[in-house]
């Protein structure tokens, strides 16, 4: 099926690009008419997945993160986020709650259960060495209601 | 990220403002942190009441901070937390975590 809609966008792996990264596909989806509750989910999504790339994909310098957002008939929002990091080993593992690999940082460890419960669906693929790629995606049924 | 402390006696308050992320997660933490271990209070209180958005960071951000005023024999309250901010919350057993503290501490 194609998209209806689609946009891309690239940028440096720095923190400080964390809030443009949600508020840009904030924006893009926001023709959808979408409501506070949908909008927060995503952009709290987005800006989980985004500062995975940041703080464990790219953990050892700056590289480029990528973000593929994509509408499809009947409102359905897909949003792809990569990174050419260092991947992970074991993406079972990395799901699962509270599991964090992060000791100096306070991370909670909860970045992959808040995308799965506040997204319809989640799917993860990594290589080691090569990159992780994150699919999110939603349905805005709300109309603005 | 903006952050107005108060200080009064047992107790001290921070009024958090703004976006909570990982980029300024560290910031915050640091200032709530100084304000804690200048005044060594019983209760710090966490206001979200001027947060517009928070991922899981702010997990992070109010579990450091339950950790260090379990090692103070105090202990921290949320209040004021949006609706958006306490789903994050309800997420990681967060309010349940605090309303236990509280039952148990009685303070």
């Amino acid at each position: 099926m194609k998209p209806i809609n689609e946009m891309k966008l690239s940028f440096e792996s720095r923190s400080c690009n964390e809030s443009f990264a949600r508020s840009a596909v904030a924006a893009f989806i926001a023709v959808l008419d979408p409501n506070v509750e949908e909008i927060s989910d995503i952009k709290t999504a987005v800006s989980e997945a985004v500062t995975n790339c940041i703080v464990h994909g790219y953990r050892d310098g700056i590289g480029v993160v990528y973000i593929h957002v994509k509408i499809f008939e009947g409102a359905k929002v897909v949003i792809i986020i990569k990174d050419k990091g260092c991947g992970i080993g074991d993406v079972k593992k990395a799901m699962e709650p509270l599991y964090t690999t992060c000791e100096t940082g306070e991370r909670a460890g909860l970045g992959f259960s808040i995308m799965e419960s506040f997204m319809d669906k989640l799917k993860v693929r990594s290589r080691p060495g090569k990159g992780t790629s994150v699919t999110l995606e939603k349905s805005i049924v709300s109309k603005g209601k | 990220m903006p952050v107005d402390i108060d200080i009064e006696e047992t107790c001290v308050t921070a009024y958090i403002s703004g976006e909570i992320d990982h980029h300024n997660a560290a910031q915050l933490r640091r200032k709530i942190d100084e304000a804690v271990e200048a005044a060594y209070p019983q209760i710090l209180i966490l206001d979200f009441g001027a947060v517009t958005f928070m991922d899981s960071s702010g997990i992070g951000l109010v579990m450091g901070r339950y950790k260090l005023m379990r090692d103070l024999c105090g202990r921290i309250d949320i209040q004021n937390a949006p609706r958006a901010i306490g789903k994050v919350m309800r997420m990681a057993g967060i309010e349940k975590l605090i309303s236990a503290e509280r039952e148990d501490k009685r303070i």
